[in-house]
């Protein structure tokens, strides 16, 4: 049986399914759930500093985009940080803590840019016992406003500064969670890096608008007329949140720095994927509160499956193992060819593939062949895009078959190298390196 | 003396008021909002899309389907109406499972077809719910077109003519308008007197008059037409009701089907419409189906369709045929009908034959089969009666006993054309013949505008 249990910089839970910082982790009720429902640990909703809390808006807090049947694609939230007293988290904290000791507890933070604040917040966080600490550098509205969560997340330097302060004024873990609201999220990382960070945690929410209301022209959600960006998440970023997790795994200035990765993470194969991008752990939200609670156990009991299938003994035998396979376009072998192929008899013959190929791309799949309706693979025009592949209906119908060294590629008329070939050595490169004599 | 469905003889008030109300209630519910966005999300939009092409109206099915499912049941009407105005009753009434719905590419992928039917009433009850008229009347030609029978061929005919801008007049024997779509369908596939409210929405249009009583032959003659309108559109149907060829066929009892399922879509009190105990329907068409599963709605104990072919041969569809069972109709194969046998001049049985096929040729194979009956309905086919035809003037070319036409529906009369089951060609189907209506239309469009100017 695969061991799933988790070490993430030192923080130990029973497997590597955190809940994020947010509505789920608020407060003990909820998160006494959680752990009921299974969960390893989870990463306390953001705690402000003391005094009188935030206020959040009274009308709706999250917009949707869905898919058939109304299944939630992309969530979208203007909630801000817990705006519940800092001296009521704090004792929950403890005391779940204390009742949970097998469990992780993370308390996420967001103080003002300034030392005192985070040296004042700091002693009373590491008196619940708590296992660690996550900076929200992330949180793109609202608090953002007023130069804390992403704020603070978009400049390097204050990334670096921060988390420095936090290592020089505790001895909990520090992970520094960082917004995707950025060009390059390498950059930040390195600063928190820098600054001493244990780990960081990504992707926070993406600045969104979840739709518009053609009658009262507002974007949604909507109050009282207005609309403001939210933060977006669900299943729909998970992509952008993957690149994100493996452009810092593969940073040479970042690498070896563990990540918690969070973004759509839905099911065992969605944290098994982020996991293999150099995810130590992983984090989830939007799918508990679209499912609530339960679905950990799918990702456990998934999760441990597949490892037990392909042989894999404890995390550390899946994390970062897709890392080394990421690479730069540069890289790719300009020499390996594929073809689509499509299989005649799970074809539907929908015609999807080819009126995407003909319309669109290389006019390389038949719709009619001798006057009966027939899709095929013109292998002269395929160029092995695998938009046909993406657009058919139905899996594995249509699959791209490479070609082996030596076979005619009919498009081209030459045969397929055996030699890996990039894009740096390419002839058509005018900036092409030749290679030494 | 027994009672209710065991009561023998003909009679009515079998059932209880909620069983026949529960019993000739919509056989496909309509789909609510979330369903048919839901259903329509299920629809690949294929290219070329097979539906398409079976649909023999030409609806855009994927587009109208898709049109549902952005949230726009208007424009999705719109796609199905430009190519079928009677698109709201062939939603209810085609037997999509061997048009549409049969070549779907998730039926051939999965054997669950999108519910192309379902998904078009849905729409199209949108529309008409809305009394949403989608087509203004082009500028008046001064042009008048005489159309025979207000049915879907006639109705599909007079619609796109008053879009034309020519003056229209419907003469229509029966007292509604409508046709098999009043008259002719099983009660559960269109209620709530729909077949009524779309003969108002496809009028709705203007320029379009519909005198009712007005029959050919006894009211007026073809040549009465040609000379006082710019052209005519022959939509009557079929007239008669092809006979058993037994023994003893005019005994009491013996019915026709056609007249049976008219009646009973006519009844305001299904309790009053009466229906024998046991029943036997010859025939293995929609027909005979209608009036099979109608019989048991009603009450009937025992309904049994004798067909004198196989099951493979039956014209009804397979999910006809399904229906008839889930409804309790026995259906048999390999039997004709060779002797009514009465007593005191009613039906008390029925003697058939068994038959076989001796190559291509059916034949009786001597052994009998006598079933009790106390009501026999005649469901073997219609056929058209050319008399009403011929009053004066010169008469119109046949062809095998119905009426001949072009590619474009022209007779072989001049300024005549024709459309719907009375035609060589028809096939007993709304929507053929609403696209024959239609194309029609366009022909005496062209015709009477040389080539679409006025």
């Amino acid at each position: 049986m695969a061991d799933i249990r988790n070490n993430f910089v030192g923080i130990k839970s029973p497997n590597p399914f955190w809940l994020a910082s947010a509505p789920p982790t608020d407060k003990a009720y909820n998160v006494i759930r959680a752990f009921k429902a299974g969960w390893g640990g989870v990463v306390w909703k953001t705690l402000g500093e003391e005094g009188p809390p935030v206020v959040n808006v009274n009308g709706p807090r999250y917009g949707a985009i869905w898919g058939a049947d109304r299944r939630l694609l992309g969530l979208n939230n203007i909630e801000l940080i817990t705006d519940r007293d800092l001296q009521v988290n704090l004792r929950e904290i403890k005391q779940v803590k204390k009742d949970w000791p097998d469990r992780a507890i993370v308390v996420s933070l967001m103080v003002p840019c300034v030392e005192e604040a985070w040296k004042a917040i700091l002693p009373v966080v590491e008196e619940t016992e708590a296992d660690g600490i996550e900076l929200n550098f992330g949180c793109p509205h609202g608090m953002s406003e007023r130069g804390m969560g992403a704020a603070v997340g978009q400049v390097p330097e204050y990334i670096e500064m921060v988390v420095r302060w936090c290592k020089q004024n505790t001895r909990m873990p520090v992970i520094t969670k960082l917004t995707p609201n950025i060009t390059d999220v390498r950059k930040p990382a390195r600063a928190a890096h820098a600054g001493g960070t244990d780990a960081v945690s990504l992707i926070n929410t993406i600045n969104s608008i979840t739709g518009v209301d053609l009658d009262s022209f507002a974007p949604q959600p909507t109050i009282d007329g207005k609309g403001s960006h939210g933060g977006y998440c669900g299943p729909a970023v998970k992509p952008i949140a993957m690149n994100m997790v493996a452009e810092i795994a593969r940073d040479p200035e970042t690498q070896g720095l563990p990540i918690s990765g969070i973004g759509g993470i839905t099911t065992w194969r969605d944290a098994a994927e982020f996991m293999a991008l150099g995810a130590g752990n992983v984090q989830v939200c939007t799918a508990a509160m679209t499912y609530g609670f339960k679905i950990v156990q799918e990702m456990i009991a998934g999760l441990e499956n597949w490892m037990d299938e392909k042989g894999h003994a404890s995390l550390d035998d899946i994390v970062g193992r897709a890392t080394p396979n990421v690479t730069d376009w540069q890289y790719l072998n300009l020499n390996y060819v594929a073809k689509a192929h499509i299989d005649q008899d799970a074809c539907i013959k929908c015609g999807r593939c080819h009126i995407a190929c003909e319309d669109t791309s290389h006019q390389a799949i038949t719709s009619m062949v001798d006057g009966v309706r027939h899709f095929e693979v013109i292998e002269a025009e395929c160029v092995g895009c695998n938009l046909c592949v993406n657009v058919c209906p139905v899996e594995n119908c249509i699959t791209m078959e490479p070609l082996a060294a030596g076979v005619m590629d009919q498009r081209t008329g030459r045969p397929v190298s055996p030699v890996y070939a990039n894009w740096t050595t390419h002839p058509n490169n005018p900036m092409a390196k030749v290679a030494a004599e | 003396m027994p009672e209710g469905q065991f009561r023998e003889g003909i009679a009515g008030g079998r059932l209880s008021a909620d069983q026949y109300a529960d019993n000739f209630s919509d056989l496909h519910p309509p789909l609510d909002h979330h369903e048919a966005l839901v259903e329509s999300d299920r629809c690949y939009f294929c290219y070329d899309a097979p539906c398409m092409n079976a649909c023999p109206t030409s609806i855009d099915i994927p587009l109208f389907i898709r049109q549902i499912s952005t949230g726009n049941p208007i424009g999705s009407a719109k796609t199905i109406f430009d190519q079928n105005i009677l698109g709201g009753m062939c939603a209810r009434v085609c037997p999509t499972e061997t048009l549409c719905e049969e070549v779907c590419v998730r039926e051939v992928a999965e054997g669950k077809p999108v519910q192309i039917g379902r998904l078009q009433r849905y729409a199209t009850d949108v529309a008409m719910g809305e009394n949403k008229q989608f087509y203004p009347r082009a500028e008046p030609t001064g042009k008048t077109v005489a159309v025979v029978g207000a049915g879907p061929a006639g109705l599909a005919a007079a619609h796109r003519l008053a879009r034309h801008g020519h003056d229209v007049t419907i003469l229509e024997a029966r007292a509604k308008a409508g046709g098999l779509n009043e008259y002719g369908i099983a009660a559960y596939k269109s209620v709530d007197d729909f077949a009524q409210a779309e003969v108002d929405y496809v009028t709705a249009i203007g320029g379009i008059d519909i005198q009712n009583g007005k029959a050919l032959g006894r009211d007026y003659q073809l040549s009465d037409l040609i000379r006082n309108y710019d052209a005519v559109f022959l939509g009557m149907g079929l007239g008669g009701v092809n006979a058993l060829r037994a023994d003893g066929e005019d005994a009491d009892g013996v019915i026709n089907a056609v007249e049976f399922i008219a009646e009973l879509r006519q009844a305001s009190d299904l309790s009053g419409l009466p229906v024998g105990r046991r029943v036997v329907v010859i025939g293995g068409g929609m027909t005979a189906i209608d009036a099979a599963v109608q019989s048991k709605l009603l009450g009937a104990e025992e309904v049994t369709i004798c067909y004198r072919r196989g099951q493979e041969h039956m014209n009804a569809s397979e999910f006809e045929q399904d229906l008839a069972a889930a409804n309790g109709v026995s259906i048999r194969h390999w039997l004709q009908p060779k002797r009514v046998i009465a007593e005191s001049g009613k039906v008390t049985a029925v003697e058939l034959e068994y038959t076989a096929l001796n190559g291509d040729r059916l034949a009786g194979t001597g052994e009998t089969l006598t079933l009790v009956a106390d009501q026999v309905f005649k469901a073997i086919g219609q056929s058209f009666v050319p008399a009403a035809l011929n009053g004066s003037g010169a008469s119109i070319d046949l062809e095998a006993g119905r009426i001949k036409v072009d590619s474009e529906g022209r007779t072989s009369l001049a300024k005549v054309w024709a459309g719907g089951d009375c035609i060589f060609g028809g096939d007993d189907l709304t929507v053929s013949a609403v696209a024959q209506g239609r194309d029609a239309a366009e022909s005496i469009n062209r015709a009477l505008t040389s080539n679409g100017r006025a």
